[in-house]
């Protein structure tokens, strides 16, 4: 078995995704714990000057795969021109990050390679020669420790765990060129949070939930969220009841989170809830029921009304974080 | 239109998640299951498209370690037509879980093929991107609305701020999401139906272990909460933790 890893780099506009520089870092220290070199691959339509910045965050060798039908994701055509790259790196783990992407590319890269896959990893450990894992399962109510059976091995790594250390260094680009054998692929985009920070991604997050009473009330939380550049979200509650859109939602049946802030306002805290957003690392809770389960996982907690607190939190961190 | 909806058995979303004795796997005691939640959404678009067209039939097909039918009647009651319950499985290994399913789905035929976008227990977003791989077939996941158009769904998938738009020819595989459409209730009726319809069982092929799990441990714990105050007057004290203590501003 060899030890070297490749890394499935991630580009959005152009822009090289953060969590791909994530998992590009986590490779350089997986392949120096396995004793093998990391190689990455960028996949798209102009992607060749991006290999700088991946060579910076500790790609020994940066592989692209380019062609104007990569432009917009193409499942098949991606996973064709990953697993090309893992045959060139001789390589026995791969690592992608659980984006929205991440995780689509992620299984059938593993199914071509007739290998398996360790989805949304937390943690990532060499033991004896050999990669393990650990992962959450029912939605963060326990943690597994996996070994995959067969390789090369694929992993996808949940965004802002691992940290991207930028080294420096000058990049060994190798273009590999390749018919791209298109199955389906992306029509068109519709952007429709332009500019807006995604809630996976976003180092700060505010979520709002019942407590706000109804749809025309979210407007607190958004201004909240301005003044900490942060993302926004919502309970389960709230997106059942039609306040806000499914893709807010922070939880079981949404999406599970792991900021450096978590800002709960009116969310009594429904284990469900609770479960897509207990790795974050400082959380703060404001609601009026001093039993309210969230108030077990706060950091600080602040009992209280929501339309009194929220308003003024917001002004005095303004005030706080002016330049 | 004939239209295969895969489905999986998982604890409710209430149940207390539980570690076996052995350490590895989990504690199935008095846990009550159900279907997958985003199958459900599988379950009504198929039916949707099906009462659509007039024509063809909806089959449900599950993976069930101790070999019930439960979750396959709740699927008929909703009006889903047969089912095919695969006996066996392990509800961890995805990779595995596929071949079997990929297996068995060789020898059905159908137009469509649905599946929820991932299971709520495993939560590993896998499967159907492994079946669909294993068949041949084009796919689109993470599903929020699809049309029929001509002999082409044009799907929508959920990306970070924004979808994606794909037209899936046929036969072809969709995994739906949250959005897609109001999962129905079973009447009453349709249990009584559901009692009579056909379902076949099959054993599950044997296949290699892709993964082995040496670890099942609850999540880590967070230090206990901490209320800092009542009030408005409490937001300078929380502004100064935020900032001094925590660090995060």
């Amino acid at each position: 078995m060899g030890k070297n890893v490749l890394v499935f780099v991630e580009t959005r506009d152009g822009r090289v995704r953060k969590s791909s520089l994530e998992a590009v870092s986590e490779g350089r220290r997986t392949a120096q714990k396995l004793g093998g070199t990391v190689a990455a691959v960028l996949v798209g339509d102009g992607v060749q000057p991006l290999a700088a910045q991946v060579a910076a965050f500790g790609a020994s060798i940066v592989y692209a795969v380019e062609s104007p039908a990569l432009k917009l994701y193409a499942p098949e055509a991606y996973a064709q021109a990953v697993t090309a790259a893992v045959r060139k790196a001789d390589a026995s783990v791969v690592f992608l990050a659980a984006t929205a992407m991440g995780k689509d590319l992620a299984p059938t890269v593993a199914a071509v390679l007739d290998s398996a896959l360790a989805p949304d990893c937390v943690g990532l450990e060499a033991r004896e020669g050999e990669l393990v894992a650990r992962r959450p399962v029912y939605a963060g109510r326990a943690t597994v420790t996996i070994r995959l059976k067969r390789f090369p091995a694929v992993y996808s790594l949940r965004p802002n765990l691992f940290p991207a250390e930028e080294l420096g260094g000058a990049p060994h680009l190798e273009v590999l060129p390749m018919q791209p054998e298109i199955r389906t692929a992306a029509k068109e985009v519709n952007v429709v949070a332009q500019g807006k920070v995604e809630l996976t991604e976003a180092s700060a997050i505010v979520s709002g939930g019942r407590g706000l009473k109804g749809p025309e009330n979210f407007h607190l939380r958004d201004q909240l969220a301005e003044v900490l550049g942060a993302a926004t979200g919502a309970s389960r509650a709230v997106v059942d009841l039609g306040w806000r859109p499914h893709s807010e939602q922070v939880g079981q049946t949404g999406k599970t989170v792991s900021p450096n802030l978590y800002v709960a306002i009116a969310i009594s805290g429904a284990i469900q809830h609770l479960a897509g957003m207990r790795t974050s690392k400082v959380i703060v809770a404001i609601n009026k029921d001093p039993d309210a389960p969230i108030f077990k996982l706060a950091t600080y907690g602040i009992v209280g009304d929501a339309f009194e607190i929220v308003p003024a939190l917001t002004e005095q961190l303004k005030k706080a974080l002016a330049p | 239109m004939n239209i295969v909806v895969c489905l999986k058995r998982v604890p409710d979303t209430t149940a207390k998640i539980k570690v076996a004795a052995d350490g590895k796997s989990l504690d199935s005691q008095g846990v009550e299951f159900i279907i997958s939640p985003y199958d459900e959404f599988a379950i009504e678009e198929a039916l949707r498209i099906k009462e659509k067209i007039g024509t063809g039939e909806v089959v449900g097909v599950t993976l069930d370690p101790d070999g019930q039918d439960t979750i396959l009647r709740k699927a008929l009651a909703m009006g889903v037509d047969r089912g095919i319950l695969i006996k066996g499985g392990d509800s961890l290994d995805g990779a595995a879980t596929a071949e079997i399913l990929a297996g068995v789905l060789k020898t059905v035929k159908f137009d469509l093929l649905f599946f929820g976008k991932q299971a709520i227990d495993s939560d590993s977003c896998q499967v159907p991107s492994y079946v669909a791989c294993r068949l041949g077939l084009p796919r689109v996941n993470v599903v929020t609305r699809l049309e029929l158009v001509e002999k082409k769904i044009v799907c929508r998938r959920q990306i970070e701020g924004g979808e994606e738009v794909y037209e899936l020819p046929i036969p072809g595989v969709i995994a739906c999401t949250k959005g897609a459409n109001e999962p129905r209730y079973p009447s009453l009726k349709g249990i009584m139906a559901a009692k009579k319809k056909p379902v076949q069982i099959l054993e599950a092929p044997k296949v290699d272990a892709r993964l082995e799990v040496l670890k099942m441990e609850p999540p880590s714990e967070r230090p206990p909460g901490r209320i800092v105050g009542q009030g408005v007057e409490t937001v300078p004290e929380l502004v100064r933790l935020l900032r001094e203590e925590a660090k995060v501003i």
